[in-house]
């Protein structure tokens, strides 16, 4: 166990390292959520007055929840670039060769992508909040936003990490990317459920990023909603990632 | 045929076919701005019922976003071509033969010409199909080709201008984030005088994106507005000759280097 660890202490230190101290890996991965919430929060508050929109926190807040754990699953898959960058600059197929307990490689990369998806999140919380969003959770509440958030990091960071341990090239970047944004784009992103009609209602109403939202939107106002099915949901992607992650370990070892 | 001729017409021809040889450049520029597309009008729609918004329907105001995009992707497709080119030592070569910089600028962006062109005749065949409106008729459609087209080559030159500044592909892919937020802060997803907050309507007003969008957007959902178009066609000339102006400027220094 205590090897496990060292190795998984080893890469995410390491991981965090490089993340902080080079701005170019860490700046898109804090710049992104901000934009899409400067532009969707500041740019559409008009929705908010659209008959049947009754968020009773108001817009700010509604699209704070979909930036919040889009930057969660994004923190998850820049870490999967990072990987990839491991693979082709050869730094992994040393780690490979000198990591006692290989499976804490992905636990340690796993524990980076957390680390530095939470300072995105204190960043996005922080310019929400000087925005002037409305919270109406408790304290309960908004540790259940967080641990939601922790989970859809971690589900992404499995998904990620084991197209990258099988691609092993950043050319896989799309791959690890495009998934993900299909997911949280084809879910209420702009309006809640019942206001989304034709196509994208039916493709939302069975979309899991859905429940993550409409849970994340309870946990903000303080009246939380489908967390059961949203919990249980991310839970089940992260054992599922796990395993792809893995076996996407097992198959970088194969290829040497 | 002139010289000139001759040599731009040899650089087009090169351009095209290399532009077309990347499949997955060329499907990502084409379906990318669909995919958004289907997300935004799926998810908006509902914004077409606040008093005052322009059109029947999310899907007509939409629609002309996907050539701004279109145009986007010019932008890094042109710069990393070139940049390659200055990588692998092409324009070095180049600078060895009597070709004339202004013939290489017009080469190159004469793939994007044609990729914008393709990319336009898609967007408005699914438009159409998905049940968008022209309110300024065929003629209309026509106006908006060359528009989109304009726009394509003004981002384009624009690429041209990185990739010979910075001779690196990833310094030009490196802004397309830049120029991304350009686009998002802009009119593209709600009219100017909708836009509730005040600092980012402020944005919008002087970005000049939002008038090439508006441009497009007045042929699809209010017919022949003059001073929309004036202002789209204007702008998008402006930034064409700015960035061309540019382009060479920064090609002269990159040929007199070599």
């Amino acid at each position: 166990m205590s090897r496990f660890r060292s190795v998984a202490l080893a890469v995410a230190w390491r991981n965090l390292h490089n993340a902080f101290t080079n701005p170019a890996i860490l700046l898109p991965s804090v710049a992104f959520p901000l934009f899409f919430f400067t532009a969707f929060a500041g740019g559409l508050s008009r929705i908010g007055d659209v008959p049947g929109f009754d968020f009773p926190a108001g817009y700010t807040a509604f699209q704070f929840v979909f930036v919040f754990l889009q930057s969660a699953a994004f923190g998850g898959v820049f870490t999967g670039f990072a990987i990839a960058r491991d693979f082709e600059s050869g730094f992994a197929r040393r780690l490979l060769l000198a990591a006692p307990r290989r499976t804490g490689i992905v636990a340690g990369y796993a524990l980076a992508a957390i680390g530095r998806w939470l300072f995105t999140a204190l960043v996005v919380t922080v310019v929400a909040l000087v925005a002037g969003m409305e919270v109406g959770g408790s304290g309960v509440d908004l540790a259940g936003l967080v641990l939601l958030g922790l989970l859809v990091n971690l589900a992404a960071i499995l998904w990620a990490g084991g197209v990258a341990m099988r691609a092993r090239t950043v050319q896989a970047g799309p791959l690890m990317q495009m998934p993900v944004f299909l997911v949280l784009f084809l879910a209420p992103v702009y309006v809640p459920l019942d206001l989304l009609e034709g196509w994208i209602h039916a493709v939302a109403t069975i979309n899991p990023a859905t429940f993550f939202l409409e849970a994340g939107r309870g946990f903000i106002v303080g009246e939380p909603a489908e967390v059961l099915a949203a919990f249980a949901l991310v839970v089940a992607l992260v054992a599922v990632f796990a395993l792809w992650a893995l076996r996407g370990l097992r198959s970088a070892e194969t290829a040497g | 045929m002139s010289p000139l001729g001759t040599q731009v017409g040899q650089l087009a021809r090169r351009s095209i076919v290399r532009t077309f040889r990347q499949p997955a450049n060329v499907a990502f520029s084409f379906l990318f701005p669909l995919l958004l597309l289907a997300v935004n009008v799926g998810g908006l729609d509902a914004a077409a019922e606040i008093p005052g918004f322009p059109a029947d329907s999310f899907l007509d105001f939409a629609l002309a976003f996907t050539f701004m995009q279109g145009a986007l992707f010019a932008t890094t497709n042109v710069g990393t071509d070139l940049a390659r080119d200055i990588q692998t030592g092409f324009l070095n070569r180049l600078a060895l033969t009597p070709l004339r910089g202004s013939a290489l600028l017009a080469g190159q962006l004469a793939g994007i010409v044609a990729l914008a062109l393709l990319q336009s005749l898609l967007y408005l065949t699914v438009g159409l199909v998905a049940g968008a409106r022209f309110e300024a008729g065929p003629a209309g459609i026509v106006v908006l080709l060359l528009l989109a087209v304009l726009i394509a080559i003004a981002f384009g030159a624009i690429g041209a201008f990185l990739a010979l500044r910075t001779g690196s592909g990833e310094a030009v892919q490196g802004l397309f984030p830049l120029l991304f937020v350009l686009l998002f802060l802009s009119s593209m997803n709600l009219p100017r005088n909708l836009i509730e907050i005040d600092w980012f309507r402020i944005v919008a007003t002087i970005n000049p994106v939002s008038y090439l969008i508006e441009g497009l957007r007045s042929l699809i959902v209010s017919g022949w507005d003059a001073q929309a178009l004036a202002l789209g066609f204007g702008l998008g000339f402006a930034l064409a000759a700015a960035a061309l102006a540019a382009a060479s400027l920064a090609l002269r220094g990159r040929l007199a280097r070599t």
